[in-house]
């Protein structure tokens, strides 16, 4: 599927911090070392609780935030962080966010809020045509009888169409999605979906999903990373990761999903964790339920995961998660830590 | 019964014309119970919430039964209502924990409702209760002192359902009491609340868009379409193998995790809830339905028993056999045509 040899985006070693002055490490480390590849024309999930940095890291890569330290890569190529270098990098990855009634100006017309990024980037050519263009494949049709309508004249599923028509109108190669049907219905969450993975497929757009929703990964995402406090804490194919979990994290979010019936779910007590403390040792350790049921001390690494820290998941390679247990007994965690890995999958 | 809902119906007076909302529900409730109610916005869902308390806005018109312990709600005065709301039932509004006074503490802000509506005798001992109410939650009781921005969503959240549980009522209202929180948060919450339900027995009323999450919490869940009760069953059975179209549609907008057949192949469903102004005569969902028959779009259907557990409003249900018995179909008990 790449036709290039670098990926659309890409984070090298990235960290991303707030708070403090000058140099030296921020307080508030929000990204803390992230390797992450986005290729053309694929869709891919970035999961994780609020807090874990994940859409911290969606604003880096669109380059709304700099990074301290590592580096974010366009084809290969660093960011460029003048502002001629970041409108040109605007015009190729655009971004969707999560509520549409806010993203929307309600005083003006759907045909305005397209057209504005064709304004905004002097795109030649017949501005009528291609915002027409942009509402249909967005899937509003036909496209001429919303033109002037305002998002109060809407439903909550073709607002967000319109916001995603504003984005595909300057034909970008990447779209970042923030929880994109988050404040959606049920029955408009699907369609919307449905969108976003035909237009990878006609379109060749790649996609990276920013969500807490691991069923939307399985709906769409080719590739899943699952973020914790800063750091992916497990990356692979959306049906690897899903079915048979590597780190216990993955395993007890995906054991406390409602429609996960019949596994014991593994509710974690706390809250998701403050970046401005990040425990030593494995960032997970204090909340982790392998390490508290005694299998990493069986597995004779209780000591370590409490005192050395995890090397970054590598940027390629397949299925890995930054758990000891994970290269000692594979997906076995899957099951110790709640969810069975085979009864998944065979559902 | 807990509580008892008869053919409410409530419609929102516009500039003179009424916009139905809720077009003829039926529900019960029992103590220890759970009862989930599902549906998209506009369904009536939250409106049918208020409603069992009367805090709909002036230009709303209400008709039917609302029961609380046999008491019916409509036609109490202002003063035996304020005395049922708090101490009988309370509700936990949706994004509720955004109506928290980022100036007080939230002990204050829990034990203004003891305050208010507590024997005098209770008042001084407002503080103590506060902090049991807290830990009940699973707050530390010295989160008392904190004022609002101090808490995590989730902890806000907790803090509200101790608010509703201040006055100790037989009834709770959840309008969507998750959403916004994380999944563990959300997990969280959901099992606070069905301790609740099995420790202090209190009637659990559940309001989600999210199946999904009734499914799993629910003794019983209705799916509200256009406001009315389409489909009601055991929770997990309305969530595996739904009767209704619309029910099916909901239930399918979540993946099971695993489940090949919904792998790149997110499922929504094509079109947009009814305009209030529009519907009536046939059934309301008949422009949106997958199998709609030609006659769907004259006929109304009333809900039809499915099996023992479960009824449902579409003609594909059952040979025609309307639900009569009170507290499940409709009031009429019969097939009302258009």
């Amino acid at each position: 599927m790449t036709v290039s040899v670098h990926p659309v985006l890409e984070a090298r070693n990235l960290h991303v911090g707030f708070g403090g002055r000058g140099r030296g490490v921020p307080p508030v480390r929000a990204v803390d070392g992230v390797e992450l590849a986005i290729d053309k024309g694929q869709i891919l999930a970035l999961a994780g609780e609020s807090g874990s940095g994940k859409t911290t890291l969606a604003r880096t890569l669109l380059g709304l935030q700099r990074p301290y330290a590592g580096q974010v890569l366009h084809h290969g190529r660093p960011l460029d962080y003048s502002g001629k270098g970041l409108k040109a990098l605007r015009r190729r990855v655009q971004l969707v966010l999560q509520d549409p009634t806010g993203a929307l100006n309600p005083r003006r017309t759907v045909y305005e809020a397209v057209a504005e990024g064709l304004r905004i980037h002097r795109v030649p050519g017949d501005e009528r045509a291609l915002v027409a263009k942009a509402l249909s494949q967005a899937g509003l049709r036909p496209a001429e009888r919303f033109f002037h309508r305002y998002p109060h004249e809407l439903s909550g599923g073709q607002r967000q169409r319109v916001v995603i028509a504003g984005a595909l109108v300057l034909e970008p190669e990447l779209i970042i999605a923030d929880e994109p049907v988050a404040s959606l219905d049920a029955s408009v969450r699907g369609e919307i979906l449905a969108l976003l993975l035909s237009l990878r497929d006609e379109l060749g757009l790649s996609v990276l999903v920013v969500t807490h929703d691991l069923g939307l990964a399985w709906n769409i995402a080719d590739k899943l990373a699952v973020m914790y406090l800063g750091r992916i804490v497990e990356v692979g194919r959306t049906e690897q990761v899903l079915a048979a979990p590597r780190h216990p994290y993955t395993a007890a979010l995906l054991s406390v999903l409602p429609e996960a019936a019949g596994r014991e779910p593994v509710i974690l007590a706390g809250e998701s964790p403050d970046p401005s403390r990040i425990p030593s040792g494995c960032r997970f350790h204090p909340r982790c339920p392998a390490l508290a049921d005694g299998l990493a001390a069986r597995a004779g690494v209780a000591e370590r995961c409490v005192t050395e820290s995890l090397p970054v998941l590598p940027l390629h390679g397949q299925h890995a998660a930054a758990c000891l247990l994970s290269g000692h007994i594979g997906d076995g965690i899957a099951g110790a830590a709640g969810g069975s890995a085979t009864g998944l999958i065979s559902a | 019964m807990l509580l008892d809902v008869r053919d409410l119906r409530v419609a929102y007076r516009d500039r003179g014309v009424p916009l139905p909302a809720v077009r003829g529900v039926d529900l019960s409730l029992g103590a220890g119970e759970t009862l989930g109610l599902a549906g998209e916005s506009g369904c009536g869902k939250s409106t049918l919430a208020s409603a069992i308390l009367r805090l709909l806005p002036g230009n709303a018109e209400v008709s039917g039964e609302i029961l609380l312990n046999g008491a019916d709600v409509l036609k109490m005065s202002w003063g035996q209502l304020r005395a049922v709301r708090w101490n009988e039932a309370s509700i936990v509004f949706q994004g509720a924990m955004h109506a928290l006074n980022p100036v007080r503490t939230i002990g204050h802000q829990i034990a203004e409702a003891i305050v208010l509506h507590a024997p005098k005798a209770a008042r001084a001992t407002a503080r103590r209760q506060v902090d049991e109410l807290l830990e009940q939650v699973g707050v530390p009781a010295w989160r008392a002192d904190s004022f609002p921005h101090e808490l995590s969503g989730g902890q806000k959240q907790r803090v509200m359902i101790a608010m509703a549980l201040a006055c100790s009522p037989q009834l709770i209202i959840a309008d969507e009491p998750t959403t916004a929180l994380d999944v563990m948060v959300q997990a969280q919450v959901l099992a606070l609340l069905n301790q609740l339900v099995r420790e202090r027995g209190v009637g659990l009323i559940l309001i989600s868009h999210d199946l999904s999450v009734l499914a799993s919490t629910c003794d019983r869940v209705a799916v509200m379409y256009a406001g009315r009760v389409v489909e009601q069953g055991p929770g997990h059975r309305l969530f595996a193998d739904a009767a209704h179209p619309y029910a099916q549609a909901l239930a399918a907008a979540f993946p099971v995790i695993g489940d090949m057949s919904s792998r790149r192949a997110p499922r929504g469903l094509p079109g947009d809830p009814p305009d209030p102004r529009e519907v009536g005569g046939g059934c309301a969902f008949a422009p949106r339905c997958p199998v709609a028959l030609p006659e769907c779009v004259q006929y109304d259907v009333r809900l039809r028993t499915v099996d023992a557990e479960r009824s449902a409003a579409c003609v594909h249900v059952g040979n025609g056999q309307t639900v009569t018995s009170a507290g499940d179909g409709g009031a009429e008990g019969r097939e009302a045509t258009a």
